[in-house]
């Protein structure tokens, strides 16, 4: 990785690596996440070079928490940046929408990161609705470079408004890579500041909040002026032309390049819009094209301004059914703006290969103690009727074959609440799978709606003690070691046994026997258990060069073809040979002895 | 002049350092360059795409379907499967190691013989090249460094604008120095074997 703390120099950039040089930079000294794809980058450098770049930097329990924190550092005059995915700042939406009428002191930028065509996430919602819901102002970069640069324009602006504002990426822009021209770091932001009390702006009780909505509205008007006159929104092309197309974020990158002569508006600053600039730019056009991914947010505000305007210039966009609402677009796309303005043909693409070709999902890894998990249980629930309400994480890939232990997947920390429902609704016994990370992010206040409500459902904790899908964060079940700060983990039992949960088992989830009889007795309990499956992510152990296992090979003399290990397990590291026997890929194979524990005639052996 | 690369593969066979290597290359040469990267959940043993593109006035990280000028195929079921990105006369450089899919080694699925995969990408592509990187990697000392041979095979492609020497400065700047030498070895291996095959 290019060493984002030096002082000058160009470095080919991911996005997120631009965004975090864009921090340094921007003189920021507090910065907080919970960890999400396409964010994720940023929270693993800082969590490496936060102390040497001078800023404090946390995983927070959840993006609720990190929104918070955030804000109280900038309320304190401390220049903060919260950064997440799309859907991690619904879970931060109750303060994001409070925060904006009280407003900041110290410049503070929200970033979401938005998924389009759902790389990895659950949905592809579009936040640039957050802007005008909270009345935020919004910045949108297309490139690593820009992103960088946007940065440092965004405090500018939060503080000239005394508002946090949005920072909205998507996935082509934190996930491409791009040259990144570096410039001087501000060294002249305080680390820490003081909060000056204030009741009237700060303590949200009606009589303020009346008034609050007021200085919110004045900002947002502030924040208009700054929009119409920001460089963030620009334009690009042949401005002379009759033809002009309004496009921002990652869609600016494919307009600029593949389409030739027409104008081009390019937005940065796209919450408040620039309404008179928008208006001039559409005098006199015979056509405007919009050019962007998901919602028509700029197209249905472009037929408003054009309605208060007097303007009636032909609009084409999604609105007409020429460029689609799902999905992120490529430069294909423009293709479908053949007919409105002059896009650059692409070579002929080859078709499909006539052989079948395997499918290649994503899938748990060799080793990966979900396995053990998800085999344990499909034992014990042989036979009975259960529905499983799963989770975001690694074992929402429980879903696939063999295992088939995902019915229900919906949120952070959703399965525990949806397991519920189902114990009250349905004639189904209700399990929930979730991740040590998730119980800490939303599982524990399901767990005790569950005691409280006596819901008759089992909760499966998948205790690998770290946050293994986003990239291996530490989680407070792993405890915290950066930074320069350490402190101890907090134990899943502890607090599960503290709401007074009285089935808790912890069990060894590369042991399935034992796990899966003690399942059974927790499917059988009236009331509400609770399983902690414990085993380590093996990449995590990898990294950390912990893996203590020996590899196993198979004894042909014992093997007798029942295949009950691929059956149940399916670990990528195990072969089935023509003739119905198994064999062990070495070259996978991280020896962690799940196979072993399923093996009805113990063929497995150590390799010496 | 502008050049584009597609790089496919399985996580854990070292697309995204080829792709750093070949685009700090790019970079180093004085070319605009824009790339696109996958992270996050298709990391966990599924398929993976960079897009690598450069020249004057680049900015699109991603490139039409049909556009590149070169695929890099780390493994041939991902080679075949990502014929799309490519159009008849974009240069094709196929691993022919597989990597099987879990459902493959369990017994779920079949994996075509690769010998079928190649006959069948030939018939869309008449710039098919083909490596056993692998084998050339072990030869050059273990098999880890098979994404060595495939960038030196990368720089015998003809046409491709990027000079060799250039391409081994940034894979040394990219590699553990402990590897070095390794690494070094498998990219002339690869090189020459390209070559030859020219």
């Amino acid at each position: 990785m290019a060493n984002l703390l030096s002082d000058g120099g160009k470095a080919l950039l991911l996005g997120n690596e631009a965004i975090t040089r864009g921090l340094i930079e921007s003189g920021v000294r507090f910065a907080s996440t919970y960890p999400g794809t396409p964010s994720s980058e940023v929270g693993n450098i800082l969590e490496k070079i936060s102390q040497d770049a001078g800023l404090y930097f946390e995983f927070s329990v959840n993006e609720k928490v990190a929104l918070e924190t955030s804000a109280a550092a900038a309320v304190s005059g401390v220049r903060s940046f919260t950064f997440m995915k799309h859907v991690g700042l619904n879970a931060a939406a109750d303060p994001l929408m409070t925060l904006a009428y009280s407003g900041v002191r110290g410049g503070m930028l929200i970033m979401t990161a938005d998924d389009p065509s759902a790389h990895s996430s659950q949905n592809e919602q579009d936040n640039r609705y957050y802007a005008p819901l909270s009345l935020m102002p919004m910045i949108e970069p297309s490139t690593p470079a820009e992103a960088k640069d946007m940065v440092a324009a965004g405090y500018e602006i939060s503080e000239k408004l005394s508002m946090p504002v949005l920072f909205r990426t998507t996935t082509r822009v934190n996930h491409a890579r791009g040259i990144v021209q570096f410039s001087e770091s501000r060294q002249d932001t305080p680390l820490k500041g003081h909060f000056e009390k204030d009741d009237r702006r700060f303590v949200c009780v009606p009589a303020n909040a009346k008034l609050n909505r007021l200085t919110l509205l004045e900002r947002n008007a502030q924040a208009a002026e700054l929009s119409e006159t920001s460089p963030l929104n620009f334009i690009d092309g042949d401005a002379d032309s009759d033809v002009g197309i309004i496009t921002s974020g990652v869609a600016y990158t494919y307009v600029k390049e593949f389409i030739k002569g027409a104008a081009i508006l390019k937005l940065g600053f796209t919450y408040p819009l620039p309404e008179k600039k928008i208006a001039d730019f559409i005098k006199g056009k015979k056509r405007i094209v919009v050019v962007e991914e998901l919602e028509p947010y700029l197209e249905d505000n472009i037929y408003r301004i054009m309605g208060m305007n007097g303007l009636n210039v032909p609009v084409i966009g999604k609105r007409d059914g020429t460029l689609p609402r799902q999905w992120e677009f490529s430069p294909e796309t423009m293709t479908k703006l053949a007919s409105y303005v002059n896009v650059e043909k692409f070579p002929e693409p080859l078709g499909k290969v006539d052989v079948e070709l395997p499918a290649r999902p994503p899938t748990l890894c060799v080793g990966c103690p979900h396995r053990g998990t998800f085999a344990a249980m499909k034992k014990a629930a042989a036979g009975k009727n259960v529905v499983y309400a799963s989770d975001i994480g690694c074992y929402t890939l429980g879903a696939q074959a063999p295992f088939r232990m995902a019915d229900f997947v919906l949120c952070m920390g959703g399965g525990a609440g949806v397991a519920g429902g189902f114990a009250e609704s349905t004639d189904q016994k209700a399990v929930a799978f979730l991740g040590d990370s998730t119980f800490f992010h939303s599982g524990i206040q399901p767990l005790i709606s569950a005691k409280f409500n006596n819901h008759k459902l089992t909760m499966v904790i998948l205790d690998n003690r770290i946050t293994a899908m986003t990239g291996q964060q530490p989680n407070p079940g792993t405890g915290r070691d950066f930074g320069g700060i350490k402190t101890e983990s907090v134990s899943i039992e502890d607090i599960v046994r503290g709401i007074g949960v009285e089935f808790v088992e912890v069990v060894n989830a590369f042991d399935v026997k034992t796990t899966s009889k003690i399942m059974k007795d927790a499917l059988e309990y009236d009331g509400v258990s609770v399983i902690i499956s414990k085993g380590p992510c093996q990449i995590d152990a990898k990294k950390r060069k912990t893996l203590s296992g020996k590899q196993l090979s198979v004894d042909p003399e014992k093997c007798i073809k029942c295949q009950t290990c691929v059956k149940n397990i399916a670990c990528p590291a195990l072969i089935k040979k023509e003739d119905g026997s198994i064999e062990t890929d070495l070259t996978q194979c991280v020896g962690c002895g799940m196979c072993a524990s399923v093996c009805p005639k113990d063929a497995f052996k150590e390799v010496q | 002049m502008k050049y584009s690369i597609q790089i496919v593969g399985v996580g854990g066979q070292g697309v995204l350092l080829a792709s750093m290597v070949l685009g700090n290359a790019a970079m180093a040469a004085g070319y605009d360059v824009a790339m696109s990267e996958v992270h996050g959940m298709a990391q966990r043993g599924g398929s993976v795409l960079c897009t690598l593109r450069f020249g004057e006035g680049t900015i699109s990280p991603l490139e039409a379907a049909g556009g590149a000028d070169l695929l890099l195929g780390f493994e041939p079921a991902e080679t075949c499967r990502n014929l799309g990105l490519c159009n008849k006369d974009t240069k094709v450089i196929m691993n022919l190691d597989p990597v099987y899919p879990s459902m493959v080694a369990a017994g779920f699925e079949t994996y075509p013989e690769v010998q079928s995969l190649v006959d069948a990408a030939k018939k869309l592509n008449d710039n098919i090249m083909t490596i056993g990187a692998t084998n050339l990697a072990l030869e050059a000392g273990k098999a880890v460094a098979a994404n060595a041979v495939m960038i030196g095979a990368v720089a015998a492609v003809e046409g491709f604008p990027l000079s060799k020497d250039l391409l081994l400065e940034k894979l040394k700047e990219n590699v553990p120095p402990k590897f070095l030498e390794l690494n070094l070895k498998a990219f002339n291996l690869g090189y020459e074997f390209m070559k030859n095959k020219a």
